[in-house]
């Protein structure tokens, strides 16, 4: 703070906190108190509020656990968000990894530029151009039965495939950012002075470049899942007849049923338990919220 | 078996850029060698080749009479001890020490005794279970010469351990280096760019410039007989005279230059009616009074007296304006001329010598 004083002066620095805290305060904490108060209120009729049945009740949270198709949405929607997590790690490591130290900085420039283009065009967008690749008469059948890989079209769309692999598109890059940053941090010494003490690959990768890049591992995942059980665009647009996502049910209660007391509700118990999963698997692995920060 | 390290005829290109050029020259077992060059010569480069991160575009790195090619840096009998240690911060000074063991699977009891084992070698005790950080420089060099000796290489490669270092440590672990050396046995090939290292730490030193090996010698040879104006300018102070050779007689060449004929030892690569220049050593000169003038010798004027300690430095100037520096042992028995004094600086003809240019190994490519 004495550094930001120092080099903007008292004026700019003032001005700079004043917006931070504007961000932080009305953009975030108040609407989430707000909705965290309606998720302890009666959903009434406008001529009973105020009256003797509108009180603090704990009846919105209780409708989930009463309700068995919820649950079951709830822990496909943290299931399938955890598989497009691995997913998009699966492919981000090694090609974070070939960005940051095998390929030529100006590549690896070109390469992000090419990676960056996509998010100029926007997320609804994106999700329906992969349903017209998806669909049956689509390019990607089109040009898998073209090279003879298959011979009759796929049903791309049907199960949660069409998520995943939406969820996957949509979000990779939040996953490949983190962790190309941690292995481009890492000594290239340190992966040569493995090999030459005599470490294969493997054991290269395993001891010293993903201890490395555990932070940064961890804070795409991080993200990656948030984002992944938070999404609406994606689910929604790629969904298939057997696909139902959490957002989806808090849509309904609050723009279908109107309810926003027991989307409140639905929406803090996703926000809690998604917590409460991220926690476990961190303390599982390790690593602490400091080193994410980073 | 004898584990030489063999470079024959090495070559290293860039692009078009020949960072190493047709270096050929044989190391042998338990020998300390050292690569002594400025910076950008090549140095590391000869030790990225050794050690196997990346193959020459021409010539062969043989070791133990066996060509190298294709074999991956895990799979050499060398070690590379980087010129920033890279050790693994992660781990504690026992597991970097034993790194090289636990991915040939031995097993953690034979690790953690072969660490301590080695912890006594270098001198480190106690420090088995500390984190990197929490060393000091000095002792961050002692573990990563343990970790490189523990998966008991042939050949050590050393890229410029010492150089983070202030003077004291350094001084004090060139003494160490050398004695572990000995201690073990194992080659080590060394990589310097500060001369006083070479010289008294290695058996035999390359100098090198431009990618270019220009001479391979032991630190004696290199400090009195260099073979060209690189070499002896890189090793040491000298005065440099111009001029043309005459005649030859025996090795001794009669040398004209402005300043008068000269006699001095005839170089390689010279030859009679060559323009070329002749290299004295500050300590091989003398100053005498103006009236015994003898064989090589200047009138010289002294303008600067810088008193060293164990030695004066002692510049004079001649009659055409240049300055030569002669060195003189410090002794109040016999005092250096005095400042302004009018007097012959004199040397004899075995301890100088006429030299050529260095072999240029970038242009011409
Ligand atoms: N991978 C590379 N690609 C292109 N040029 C390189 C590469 N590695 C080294 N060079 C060039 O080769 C020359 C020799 O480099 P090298 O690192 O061997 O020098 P050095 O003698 O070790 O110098 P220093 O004492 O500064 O470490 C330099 O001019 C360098 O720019
Ligand atoms: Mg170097």
């Amino acid at each position: 703070m004495q550094e930001l004083i120092r080099r903007y002066g008292i004026g700019l620095s003032v001005v700079m906190a004043a917006m931070t805290a504007f961000w932080l305060f009305a953009l975030v904490v108040i609407p989430n108190l707000v909705l965290f108060k309606f998720s302890f209120r009666v959903y009434l009729p406008v001529d009973q509020l105020g009256g003797p049945n509108d009180v603090y009740t704990l009846k919105n949270y209780l409708t989930f656990f009463t309700s068995p198709i919820h649950i079951n949405v709830f822990f496909t929607t943290i299931l399938y968000s955890s598989l497009v997590t691995g997913i998009c790690l699966m492919i981000t490591y090694p090609l974070a990894y070939v960005l940051a130290k095998v390929l030529k900085p100006t590549d690896t420039a070109t390469f992000f530029l090419i990676l960056l283009i996509p998010l100029w065009v926007s997320e609804i967008l994106r999700s329906f151009a992969w349903f017209i690749i998806l669909s049956n008469q689509g390019p990607l059948n089109a040009l898998l039965m073209g090279i003879g890989l298959i011979d009759k079209p796929i049903r791309w769309i049907s199960g949660y495939q069409s998520v995943i692999i939406g969820l996957v598109y949509a979000y990779i890059l939040f996953m490949l950012f983190p962790i190309y940053n941690a292995i481009s941090a890492l000594d290239t010494n340190q992966i040569e002075a493995s090999e030459d003490l005599g470490a294969s690959m493997w054991r290269t990768h395993w001891r010293v470049v993903i201890p490395h890049s555990k932070p940064g591992i961890a804070s795409g995942c991080v993200m990656v899942f948030m984002l992944c059980a938070g999404s609406v665009i994606v689910p929604s647009t790629l969904a298939s007849t057997s696909s139902r996502w959490f957002t989806e049910i808090i849509q309904q209660w609050m723009f279908e049923g109107l309810d926003w007391n027991v989307g409140s509700a639905y929406a803090f118990l996703l926000l809690a338990l998604c917590i409460v999963f991220v926690s476990l698997v961190m303390r599982l692995l390790n690593v602490r919220l400091v080193d994410i920060a980073k | 078996m004898s584990e030489d390290v063999h470079l024959s005829q090495i070559c290293m290109d860039f692009g078009s850029f020949r960072a190493v050029n047709n270096v050929e020259v044989t190391i042998k077992s338990g020998e300390f060698f050292s690569f002594l060059g400025p910076s950008g010569c090549g140095k590391t480069t000869i030790l990225r080749l050794i050690s196997g991160f990346m193959d020459p575009t021409g010539g062969a790195v043989k070791i133990g009479g066996k060509d190298m090619k294709g074999i991956r840096p895990n799979a050499r009998p060398t070690a590379l001890i980087f010129q920033n240690l890279a050790l693994f911060p992660l781990m504690p000074v026992w597991e970097n020490i034993t790194f090289g063991l636990e991915v040939r699977g031995v097993a953690k009891e034979v690790r953690r005794a072969k660490a301590e084992e080695l912890l006594q070698l270098v001198d480190l005790h106690d420090s088995a279970d500390k984190k990197i950080s929490q060393l000091s420089g000095g002792q961050k060099q002692r573990v990563a010469i343990a970790r490189a000796l523990a998966v008991e290489p042939k050949v050590m490669l050393l890229d410029e351990p010492l150089s983070a270092l202030d003077l004291k440590l350094r001084q004090h672990m060139r003494a160490e280096l050398r004695a572990i050396q000995k201690r073990t046995g194992v080659t080590f090939i060394y990589i310097t760019h500060d001369q006083g290292e070479a010289l008294a730490m290695s058996d035999r030193v390359g100098v090198m410039s431009q990618g270019v090996l220009q001479q391979v010698a032991t630190p004696q040879e290199i400090y009195n007989n260099p073979v060209n104006e690189f070499v002896a300018s890189f090793v040491g102070e000298n005065n440099v005279i111009g001029g043309k050779v005459k005649s030859v007689t025996g090795g001794i060449a009669s040398f004209e230059t402005a300043k008068g004929t000269f006699s001095a030892k005839l170089g390689p690569n010279v030859a009679v009616g060559d323009v070329s220049k002749l290299f004295v050593r500050p300590e091989f000169c003398s100053l005498g009074s103006s009236t015994d003038a003898k064989e090589n010798s200047i009138p010289v004027e002294v303008t600067e007296i810088a008193f060293e300690g164990n030695f004066v430095n002692v510049f004079v100037r001649d009659g055409s304006g240049d300055t030569h520096m002669v060195q003189v042992q410090n002794d109040p028995a016999t005092p250096p001329p005095a400042l302004h004094t009018t007097c012959h600086m004199a040397f004899n003809p075995s301890s100088c010598m006429i030299l050529s240019e260095a072999v240029n190994g970038r242009s011409g490519h």
